[in-house]
């Protein structure tokens, strides 16, 4: 009854921030709570913030997930454990498809083209690579114990290796997101929120709605790979 | 820290007589190397191309070399059966160590046979700091050595050996392969020896943080 009135409950959350990120208007000198400021060169377009940073967020999280259950599965080789980390990790390449295809239409109309090869896009394009590599060594290894063993070492190495990005990206490349090198609002690997108020709050709301939500498909899907684990187990 | 080096020098020289014996992985690995020096070379013709490209596809030529070869020292132990041997005789860290020298003194060799036969082929690849140079394909061969040894120790465990490897390698090698295509072009600029000096940061931390990791890891891929 609980879980059924917060389900009911995120959903309400999810419609009242996705409407408010679409329909709330963008004036010059707001004055409502509900009128968003325009930002200049961006418009209608900056609208995206509330859609796109939480999926890519949630891609992140999603990572950072399977690599933990990755690690308790070495721990505990319990294969439990190997189900939610490779649950996590399908709900990491929805959400990191996601991210990518939405990033790379809006960069279309504000950057000019699909595809510019800065620091982020090359970030989310290595977890989309780490994500299919993860993908295709789990086809290629027959025996479940070995799968989930080589499988969880391998996300131990693409989590270790992955935050170097943050010291080798700047030393090659400016950035055309917010919050990269060369951006006068602030440089550095923390995007600096100078947001209005109802923005951010929208945004934030946005952000955690969308982790609710991984949660709970989380949850969904590990429930599923157990009962399809289990029905393919031999009878005793 | 004895009880580890000395097996591990054994399996060193171990892998070092089966490899001078068959001459598997050098035979390969050489006509790897030529034919795609000689692939980049009719591909240029006479055109003038940058150093920057030049640079780039020096390091493409290293990783795809390294890809071609470097999976030699575990899937061999698969596939002639002398696993459980080396299970049975040494620990797992020994091994580890043993076949990252290997593949360490493997690579290093390599890049510098590439090297060398890149600068007297492609005349417009000028290395104005030969010191960056050097130092570069020397860190660069640590840490290719680093994380190529810890991946095949996980693909020698899987069904599509070949295939896996590169696929597996590539996102694991990207910020090490950005940072030694980035010294290279310093090298090329005639940059001082200080201003790369970033960039070996990386290449050391890189290498240092891998085989941390690797040597904690590779008992659970090491052990059935």
């Amino acid at each position: 009854m609980k879980s059924a009135t917060a389900k009911i409950g995120l959903v309400v959350w999810l419609t009242l921030v996705i409407s408010a990120g679409i329909l709330f208007p963008m004036v010059a000198a707001p004055q409502k709570w509900y009128e968003l400021p325009i930002i200049p060169g961006l418009e209608e377009k900056a609208r995206i913030i509330f859609f796109h940073v939480p999926m890519a967020w949630t891609t992140v999280v999603a990572f950072i997930a399977s690599t933990i259950y990755g690690i308790r599965f070495l721990m505990t080789k319990n294969l439990d454990y190997d189900l939610r980390s490779v649950s996590a990790a399908g709900l990491g390449t929805m959400f990191c498809i996601l991210a990518t295809v939405t990033g790379s239409i809006w960069a279309k109309f504000n950057w000019g083209s699909f595809w510019n090869w800065d620091p982020r896009e090359t970030s989310i394009f290595v977890l989309l690579l780490i994500y299919g590599a993860y993908f295709a060594l789990r086809s290629a290894v027959d025996v479940e114990e070995k799968r989930a063993t080589l499988s969880a070492v391998y996300s131990i190495i693409a989590g270790v290796t992955v935050p170097f990005f943050i010291f080798v990206m700047p030393r090659i490349m400016t950035g055309l997101h917010p919050g990269s090198k060369g951006d006068p609002q602030g440089a550095g690997p923390v995007v600096q929120f100078k947001m209005a108020p109802n923005m951010l709050l929208v945004f934030l709301s946005s952000l955690l709605g969308f982790t609710l939500l991984y949660f709970w498909m989380f949850n969904l899907k590990v429930r599923a790979s157990r009962l399809e684990f289990h029905s393919q187990q031999p009878q005793e | 820290m004895k009880d580890f080096s000395a097996p591990a020098i054994h399996i060193f020289f171990k892998d070092s007589h089966s490899e001078l014996r068959t001459r598997y992985a050098m035979n390969a690995l050489l006509m790897f190397v030529v034919t795609a020096l000689a692939l980049v070379l009719f591909s240029v013709g006479n055109e003038v191309v940058g150093t920057d490209v030049l640079s780039g596809i020096l390091w493409v030529i290293i990783f795809f070399s390294g890809m071609s070869g470097l999976s030699r020292t575990f899937v061999s132990e698969e596939e002639r059966g002398t696993v459980v041997t080396l299970q049975l005789l040494s620990r797992p860290t020994s091994v580890l160590l043993g076949k990252l020298l290997f593949n360490f003194v493997l690579i290093l060799s390599l890049n510098v046979l590439i090297a060398v036969l890149y600068l007297l082929m492609v005349s417009r690849f000028v290395i104005l700091t030969p010191s960056i140079f050097w130092v570069t394909i020397f860190l660069g061969s640590c840490s290719l050595a680093s994380s190529s040894t810890i991946i095949a120790a996980i693909i020698a465990k899987a069904n599509t050996k070949g295939t896996l490897y590169p696929v597996l390698s590539f996102p694991i090698m990207l910020p090490l392969l950005l940072t030694v295509m980035n010294a290279t072009r310093l090298s090329t600029e005639g940059a001082a020896f200080s201003e790369a000096f970033g960039e070996f940061q990386i290449l050391v931390s890189y290498t240092v943080v891998v085989i941390t990791v690797s040597i904690l890891l590779f008992s659970f891929v090491w052990k059935d």
